[in-house]
């Protein structure tokens, strides 16, 4: 295999690593208002009086947060590996990419970083206003990437308005149009039922069995809306073999919504873990051997081969990722066997406050 | 302005902001884990109260350190993306590791130690903050490797065929000499900014907790004590804690001062025109040179007109040697004309720096350092032989203290770069024909204004919970540590509540 194939192929493994990790907990950001809402524990009817000022939703609110408490921050890493390794393997495509999609990549990054304080400075504080802010900024902040980073790779996958000299010649609107936005949508509704198992397989009580309730809704309408993504963009760019995978990512799917149904949470979050995979899979088929086709001329597409760095470059890239990637793939699944515990409203401690002393904790 | 000012603008505004919180990082996560390890092996709880309360005041650091970091990643292919094309073969290399090595390492064992208390056996856990310690060391190591790239382009050819810039020898990208004297010079610097921030922190807290020791001693002579006082033993932790951080910034200090002086020699080496701007030396000194200062120059910046100065202190600063020969910016400037004039990628009006910017910045980097050490040597002398003092200097000192180390690096970083102008890769292409091409000006208006008045906002969130969590100070935690795995005989450990949850 071609060298600049293998790197092909890495920049889509880290694209996947992304999605199917940061997707269940861009879940739980877009959810945290619906799901963080409701009794603390469908066992528990009368509400105890020592943490009542904390409030059933709070609670609920802070078991949302903490199943991807530990995790989140490694997962987005796989975002700034898929960008260093883009940099670093095809210069072109980095370079085309990111100066075309331009004001969407501002709002995508401006939230994340709203998303990533709020997730760091929420419980810093034990104030309804500052925590109802950092909400927001959660709740909105995982939504614009979720929906955007759709709306980018579909674009990237359909082709782009780019010139002789590899730049993009269009502008902010040649990147809204219709299949693109549907792109958007179905990567957020996939992400929220992604973010629905996962709380269903960190969770007990009421939260558990309300994940469960909510990813069978918003699994429906992303199962619609992703065969007529992939129906469409397979009309306009398919391959054989991508009507294959796509229509895996959409066996993979239904088989995780009837897990859920079935109440085998494991095998549900499996499902979309792979279905979401198979769909990263199916966009680099249709995309290979382009990187970014042009729809001005397909002659000025971007490809593996025109994009790439030099063969040097490659092989010594190839040797740090087939070393390090299986170790962080490593360390990273012991941090979820670290923290495998259900976590429940009862786990959830006082919050805490600089302005008062933090409770010892004597046992 | 035109999308290459801006462009400049926006890298300036969004690196020096990201850079104030790096250097913190490093450096903290070091007396973190320091100070972590310290209460494993002696199982004394002040170093556990010290681990935890560093910790906190490290984690609301790290986040901003952590967020405006994406910020750099995405940046070179947004507003850079002529340079991305041009370098990427070279220059994404280290970017990529350092993602791949070092992030990873960072943000995921940085969760396991933020989460990880009473839920990972011990010796465990105090090794995941080293490891988050680590992490940080290699991401500055990549990065200033790629930066070192940018100011002595090694190991690498230009293919006319490809019209780049293409790798010939990685070896010689890490180990480029200006990284290899870069890298100790960040690491020392960053130590002392941890060391200057915790004694800062500390020296804070030694004179607020001993003024409430003694309100409350005085409270109980006329019978009216409300509160609970710090104890003696809390004191003596401020106090200790407060040396420590002093004496690890005053170690740091000696190890910058040192490197310090082998870059300014790599510096002249590689990049005279940065040295002659740093001292604003117009004329070459074939021998002799001496070091200014203070200088007031024309106003067009082409002449000297009063200056005070050291003798032959350049020549030894740039090569060594009291008697070295010093080149000047008059000598300089037609040299590089000459020689660089001709190429499309290497055209420039001027291969002079910004003469001001240099000169003054490379003093201020070496004012701030100093002021930081003096801090620090008179925090040693009024804690010495197990006082604790209380006198009104302590608070700007601890400020001031803590601070200047940050604004040392901090200006440094923008004479390192200021002085390496016209160049985006020194000798290799000019900065203008870096920029984005299809990106519009209005573009890039539109993100540097966003970033500032983002980074703006959360600078202030950040500078506030900061100082709440340091009056806070250490809290007391349970004689036996705290949440240790297991610790419960009847096994109603695991529904204990969390010891750390968001």
């Amino acid at each position: 295999m071609e060298l600049t194939t293998f790197w092909f192929i890495i920049i889509g493994v880290l694209w996947t690593g992304y999605f199917v990790l940061e997707g269940f907990d861009f879940g739980v950001g877009m959810l945290l208002p619906v799901l963080g809402k409701g009794k603390a524990d469908s066992t528990d009817q009368v509400t105890d009086p020592v943490t009542d000022h904390i409030g059933e939703n709070e609670k609920r609110r802070r078991v949302l947060l903490n199943t991807i408490g530990p995790v989140w921050d490694g997962n987005e890493v796989w975002l700034l590996t898929a960008g260093g390794a883009t940099f670093a393997a095809f210069p072109n495509w980095y370079a085309t990419l990111f100066s075309a999609a331009y004001l969407p990549l501002l709002i995508i990054l401006v939230g994340l970083i709203v998303r990533n304080m709020g997730f760091e400075y929420r419980h810093k504080r034990d104030s309804v206003a500052w925590r109802k802010g950092w909400d927001t900024a959660i709740i909105v902040g995982s939504f614009i990437p979720a929906i955007l980073w759709g709306v980018a790779l579909t674009n990237m996958v359909r082709g782009l308005p780019i010139n002789a000299d590899m730049e993009f010649t269009g502008n902010l609107f040649t990147l809204l149009n219709p299949l693109s936005l549907l792109g958007g949508v179905v990567t957020m509704l996939v992400f929220m039922t992604h973010g629905c198992f996962f709380v269903a397989l960190k969770t007990d009580g009421a939260v558990r069995h309300d994940a469960r309730a909510l990813a069978t809704k918003t699994g429906l309408a992303a199962a619609v809306l992703a065969v007529v993504l992939l129906v469409w963009l397979g009309i306009e760019v398919g391959t054989v073999t991508s009507w294959v995978t796509s229509v895996l990512v959409a066996l993979f799917f239904l088989a995780a919504l009837a897990f859920n149904l079935r109440g085998k949470e494991g095998a549900a979050f499996a499902g979309t873990f792979v279905a979401i995979a198979l769909f990263v899979l199916t966009y680099f088929v249709m995309l290979f051997p382009n990187v970014m086709p042009s729809t001005t001329n397909a002659a000025w597409s971007l490809t593996t081969e025109n994009a790439s760095s030099s063969h040097h470059t490659l092989v010594i890239m190839t040797w740090v990722a087939l070393i390090f990637t299986p170790l962080v793939v490593l360390y990273q699944s012991w941090t979820y066997w670290v923290f495998r515990k259900r976590i429940t409203t009862k786990h959830i401690p006082e919050a805490v406050d600089p302005s008062r002393p933090d409770p010892i904790k004597v046992h | 302005m035109d999308v290459l000012e801006l462009a400049r603008w926006q890298f300036a505004i969004t690196t020096v902001y990201h850079f104030l919180f790096v250097p913190i990082t490093i450096g903290l996560s070091a007396l973190v884990a320091g100070y972590h390890t310290a209460w494993l092996r002696t199982n004394n709880t002040q170093y556990l109260r010290l681990a935890k309360f560093l910790g906190k005041l490290f984690t609301i650091n790290f986040a901003l350190g952590l967020v405006t970091g994406i910020v750099q990643e995405f940046q070179f292919g947004m507003n850079w993306s002529d340079y991305s094309r041009f370098v990427g073969d070279i220059f994404g290399a280290p970017l990529a590791i350092e993602a791949l090595l070092a992030f990873f390492l960072e943000s995921t064992f940085l969760g396991l130690w933020i989460f990880g208390w009473g839920r990972l056996p011990r010796a465990l856990h105090a090794a995941c903050i080293w490891i988050v310690h680590i992490g940080t060391l290699l991401s500055a190591y990549f990065i200033l490797a790629a930066n070192s790239f940018m100011q002595n382009p090694v190991g690498y050819r230009f293919n006319p065929e490809t019209q780049r810039a293409e790798l010939v020898d990685f070896g010689a990208v890490l180990l480029n000499k200006v990284q290899l004297v870069t890298f100790p010079h960040v690491a020392f610097s960053s130590y002392m900014v941890g060391g200057a921030v915790a004694m800062g922190v500390m020296l804070w807290n030694l004179r607020k907790r001993t003024l409430e020791a003694r309100a409350a001693a005085d409270a109980v002579e006329t019978g009216g004590a409300t509160k609970v006082a710090p104890t003696a033993d809390d004191l003596t932790m401020y106090r200790k804690a407060s040396r420590v951080g002093a004496i690890v910034m005053l170690v740091a200090s000696l190890g910058v001062v040192v490197t310090g002086d082998l870059q300014g020699k790599v510096m002249t080496d590689v990049q005279p025109m940065k040295m002659a701007a740093a001292e604003a030396l117009y004329d070459t000194y074939e021998k002799d040179a001496p070091f200014s200062i203070f200088t007031v120059g024309t106003r067009d910046g082409k002449e000297e007109k009063f200056a005070v100065t050291v003798p032959n202190l350049l020549s030894f600063l740039a090569t060594g040697d009291f008697h070295g020969k010093v080149e000047g910016v008059n000598d300089l400037e037609p040299e590089l004309q000459k020689k660089f004039n001709e190429g499309k990628l290497t055209s420039a009006d001027s291969y002079t720096p910004n003469i001001m910017w240099s000169y003054w910045s490379f003093r201020w980097m070496m004012g701030w350092g100093g002021i930081c050490m003096a801090i620090g040597v008179w925090v040693l002398w009024i804690t010495r032989k197990g006082r604790n003092p209380v006198n009104r200097w302590m608070g700007p000192a601890a400020l001031v203290g803590a601070l200047s180390p940050v604004f040392a690096m901090s200006i440094g970083w923008i004479f390192t770069e200021i002085g390496r102008q016209p160049w985006v890769v020194y000798g290799v292409m000019t900065t203008k024909q870096g920029v984005s091409p299809s990106v519009s000006a209005g573009e890039v208006l539109t993100s540097m204004i966003v970033y500032t008045l983002l980074y703006g906002a959360l600078a202030v969130v950040e500078v506030k919970l900061f100082m709440d969590y340091m009056r806070k100070g250490a809290e007391p935690v349970a004689d036996d540590g705290e949440d240790l795995p297991g610790g419960h005989s009847d096994g109603s450990k695991n529904d204990d509540e969390l010891s750390f949850a968001y």
